[in-house]
């Protein structure tokens, strides 16, 4: 057997037990931390209850505390004995006790053994990541934390306040760039090893020991320094709110879970008896090849997040204040802002002319280098002029005025990180405007432009910062446009409804369906390449997940040192 | 609270299993009367939720409820005849009982006629639920109560007991729900619905209120104001979400108008019993005796509890 599993268990020992039994009936050894919190007679059942299996051994326990050390601590000395006991061992999992296997173990195997050099660790630097509880992200490596942050929320947060205002930061130890992902990840052999016995490991532990969260950040961050090949993403299925915490899965997400053909799911409610009795499947066909797609899982979830921005104004949820900025339509009718279209398609604009017969569609308004009206003109109706400092002196004056000038006909017009974000809270709190967003489309031209890795990761980092700001205007309570948000992976599965809508809206009337679709830009090899930004510990989560095609062998794998904090 | 201690005594125990009550049961705290036509529907639905024990006060029923009710296994009932309305609507009463056996548990106060849903409600139960609020921090778990009425005036078609009273009341409507911010009780107060529409229209402060905080993780600190519409400490009624922040929310649905309301009406006029005043409500009870037809064209069927979170009238929150 290659694969050895570490299980951290605190909760819920009886469904523990059973996720152990899995990986242990499939010849995996199994190395048990249990919290020293759970209470003794609890312990010893569950060590009695598992003494019929030789592969699982348990090991010393520590006091774990959410956000603290010792889970580290704990996972570093069950590593050791598995690879100290087990030397026929290639890879090592890190599962917990509310961890459930999906598929079988063996096609897991399967999988590793056709990658034995990788390692499957989430791994971004801080920068790159949306996801920061208390809006601590770099941060977590440059102060002290030594209170308790469930127990001690108070005195945590004013020691916090204290450090920022005395301007307190911590050396971090040199050759170390903090990443920072999912706790869960699957480290070969030669990579765990280089972790525990690099010369230099008291100096780091001595560092991660202060640091906020280490179990995000220890393991990601020292697989940096020591692998050769790194996939930034972890095989367990896991999702957390916006409050950082775990969602957890119940019996209807069965269907869900089985599409997701993820190995591994966490957190799985202890009674949620269906998923335990379902998971992980039988083996019966060889699927082995069958890729995890974790994306369908991550629609829902979003959705989650989405609904309550799309819903209806005027409910309940929105009245409880009555003083919202109530300055409704603030130009002269309705008008389109089309983000990431003209990325997607060739010749966007003209298939839109065509298909609305009626509308100006424009080409990017904002653009840094000159305004790109319709006709491609210098000077559009009204005498607006297509210069850029001109336009940028009176951005919103700007807009309101071509709409104006051109009242007679709905005006559309192409928008992007790229260009002049300063119209972002006029056109959201604007009535009158109808913005569909594409996210994350504009890698796609990064994508097609292949140039220098490096150049190619900054700049996706800095469009989707940008993006990511506006996206959050556009789901403020303040936005009373018509918003349409989706990511570049739901809008390529199904184009066609939305681009109805936009017809329908540009033409301002219902249209039949349409016949003649645009051609779409070849994305072949996308899944790869966002994958490769991951590797890279760049996380570009606004263009959702793509299939992993990563085998389709268009890689562009470069040896670039991933991008520094400071 | 001084409250609860002194009404204490009006009540007198008629079957006490609270013995059965175990760390962690789900407890379900009602007052009740004249509901044996209601109750079998009533306690289907919350033992299917996951409510391990019922506390009931019953407050002088004549028709059955008390024998109906001490028959049940999972049942403590109490019984008083004093008024109702002195008692703050049976509040006062109630609180004795959850300060003595609700400390430390998950309660679920509710009238006959409510029936809580929330959203995954048919697949995930109450100690799901409970556990998740747990987890979250939170204490309290608040619900919207949504007025469910028949497609014919009211009174026209006959319930039989036992069956879902929805099938019998399947209308409800979409909109119209506004909501003020209350000073004092620091609470969402949201009004609206279908009383507001036929019977308060003159008089719009008047009408039901109709945000409730009916799961509470009890203290025996906490009390209930006003029904549960309110509720003390503060934070506990916290529970709706903001423009910025979504909170997982309930719907409690109203089952007031089956047939037997129109009957019911009647006996109010004489009890004037009600909320806070009772000569608004004696105009409402004289209308609700004429058979009222509350359905208009813009009334919804009531489809289940994804039709109501998209509806916007409860939320899935961060529950995926």
């Amino acid at each position: 057997m290659n694969l050895g599993v570490i299980v951290l268990a605190h909760t819920a020992l009886q469904r523990a037990e059973q996720a152990i039994r899995h990986w242990a009936d499939a010849g995996c050894p199994v190395v048990v931390h249990v919290d020293r919190k759970v209470d003794q007679n609890e312990y010893s059942a569950f060590v009695d209850a598992l003494s019929d299996l030789d592969r699982v051994k348990f090991t010393r326990r520590y006091r774990c505390d959410w956000g603290g050390w010792e889970l580290v601590a704990a996972t570093q000395n069950a590593a050791t004995e598995l690879l100290d006991t087990h030397s026929e061992l290639r890879h090592i999992y890190l599962a917990s006790g509310a961890c459930l296997p999906l598929r079988p173990v063996s096609e897991l195997c399967t999988y590793l053994d056709a990658r034995p050099e990788t390692d499957f660790i989430e791994s971004s630097t801080t920068e790159d990541v949306p996801w920061t509880v208390g809006g601590l992200d770099e941060e977590r490596f440059t102060l002290r934390f030594p209170f308790s942050w469930r127990r001690h929320r108070r005195i945590f947060d004013l020691y916090v306040k204290l450090q920022q205002l005395i301007g307190f930061k911590r050396r971090i130890p040199t050759g170390v760039v903090p990443h920072m992902g999912s706790q869960w990840w699957c480290l070969t052999r030669r990579t765990l090893n280089a972790i525990l016995t690099d010369p230099k490991r008291p100096i780091y532990d001595r560092y991660f020991r202060k640091v906020w969260i280490p179990d995000e950040s220890y393991f990601q961050t020292m697989a940096r320094l020591h692998s050769t090949k790194i996939e930034s993403r972890s095989l367990t299925l896991s999702k957390f709110d916006f409050q950082g915490k775990p969602h957890v899965f119940y019996n209807d997400h069965k269907a869900l879970l089985r599409r997701s053909a993820c190995f591994v799911a966490r957190k799985i409610w202890p009674r949620a008896d269906e998923l335990y009795d379902t998971f992980p499947l039988p083996y019966d066909k060889p699927d082995d090849h069958v890729t995890p797609n974790p994306s369908s899982v991550d629609r829902v979830f979003a959705n989650a997040v989405d609904r309550r921005t799309l819903g209806r104004p005027g409910l309940y949820m929105q009245s409880r204040f009555p003083t919202v900025d109530r300055e409704n339509a603030v130009t002269a009718g309705p008008y389109s802002v089309l983000q990431g279209f003209a990325e997607v398609f060739d010749d966007f604009e003209g298939w839109l002319t065509k298909a609305t017969g009626g509308g100006d569609v424009h080409g990017h308004l904002f653009a840094p280098d000159r305004a790109h009206f319709t006709d491609d003109s210098p000077v559009y109706v009204g005498g607006m002029s297509d210069h850029p400092t001109l336009r940028d002196y009176n951005a919103k004056m700007f807009l309101t005025n071509l709409i104006w000038n051109n009242r007679a006909k709905h005006q559309a017009f192409q928008f992007g990180p790229m260009d002049t974000q300063t119209i972002n809270w006029m056109v959201a709190k604007d009535t009158n405007a109808r913005i569909s967003v594409v996210s994350g489309a504009w890698i796609i031209s990064l994508f097609l432009a292949r140039e220098e890795f490096s150049d190619v990761r900054k700049e996706a980092a800095r469009l989707q910062q940008i993006e990511h700001k506006q996206l959050k205007i556009l789901r403020s309570p303040f936005t009373k446009a018509r918003v349409r948000v989706m990511t570049l992976a739901e809008f390529v599965r199904s184009p066609m409804e939305t681009l109805q809508i936009i017809v329908d809206e540009v033409s301002e009337q219902p249209h039949p369906r349409l016949a003649e679709a645009p051609s779409m830009v070849k994305l072949d090899g996308l899944g790869a390449f966002l994958q490769d930004l991951r590797n890279q510990g760049m996380h570009p989560f606004l263009t959702g997940e793509f299939a992993e095609d990563t085998d389709t062998g268009t890689s562009l794998q470069t040896q670039q040192k991933p991008y520094l904090v400071r | 609270m001084f409250r609860c201690l002194r009404k204490r005594r009006q009540l007198h125990a008629v079957q006490n299993r609270t013995a059965a009550i175990r760390k962690g049961s789900i407890l379900g705290f009602s007052c009740v009367r004249n509901e044996v036509i209601r109750l079998p529907y009533f306690m289907q639905h919350y033992r299917d939720l996951g409510v391990d024990h019922f506390l009931f006060v019953d407050n002088g029923s004549d028709d059955g409820t008390a024998d109906y009710l001490a028959e049940q296994p999972d049942v403590s009932l109490w019984r008083t005849d004093d008024s109702y309305r002195l008692s703050r609507f049976g509040m006062d009463w109630l609180g004795w009982l959850q300060m003595k056996y609700g400390h430390g548990h998950w309660c679920l106060t509710v009238d006959a006629d409510e029936l809580l849903i929330y959203p995954q409600h048919d697949t995930r139960k109450l100690p799901d639920l409970t556990s998740w609020l747990d987890n979250q921090g939170r204490q309290s778990f608040g619900a919207l109560m949504i007025e469910l009425y028949p497609r014919e005036p009211v009174g026209q078609t006959t319930y039989q007991p036992g069956t879902d009273p929805v099938a019998a009341l399947p209308f409800f409507d979409p909109d119209g729900y506004r909501s003020t911010w209350h000073a004092i009780f620091r609470n969402l107060w949201i009004q609206g619905g279908v009383r507001d529409r036929v019977f308060f229209g003159p008089d719009p402060t008047r009408a039901p209120t109709l945000n409730k905080t009916p799961l509470i993780k009890w203290d025996r600190r906490h009390a209930y104001v006003s029904s549960t519409h309110q509720v003390l400490p503060r934070h506990l009624h916290d529970v709706f979400g903001t423009p910025q922040y979504d909170r997982m929310s309930g719907v409690l649905l109203h089952t007031k108008f089956l047939d037997i309301v129109v009957e019911k009406s009647k006996e109010e006029q004489i009890r004037q019993q009600h909320f806070e005043n009772s000569a608004v409500y004696a105009e409402y009870h004289k209308a609700l005796t004429k058979s009222p037809d509350l359905w208009y064209a813009g009334s919804n069927q009531y489809e289940g509890w994804r039709q109501l979170v998209d509806l916007g009238l409860m939320s899935k929150g961060t529950w995926g």
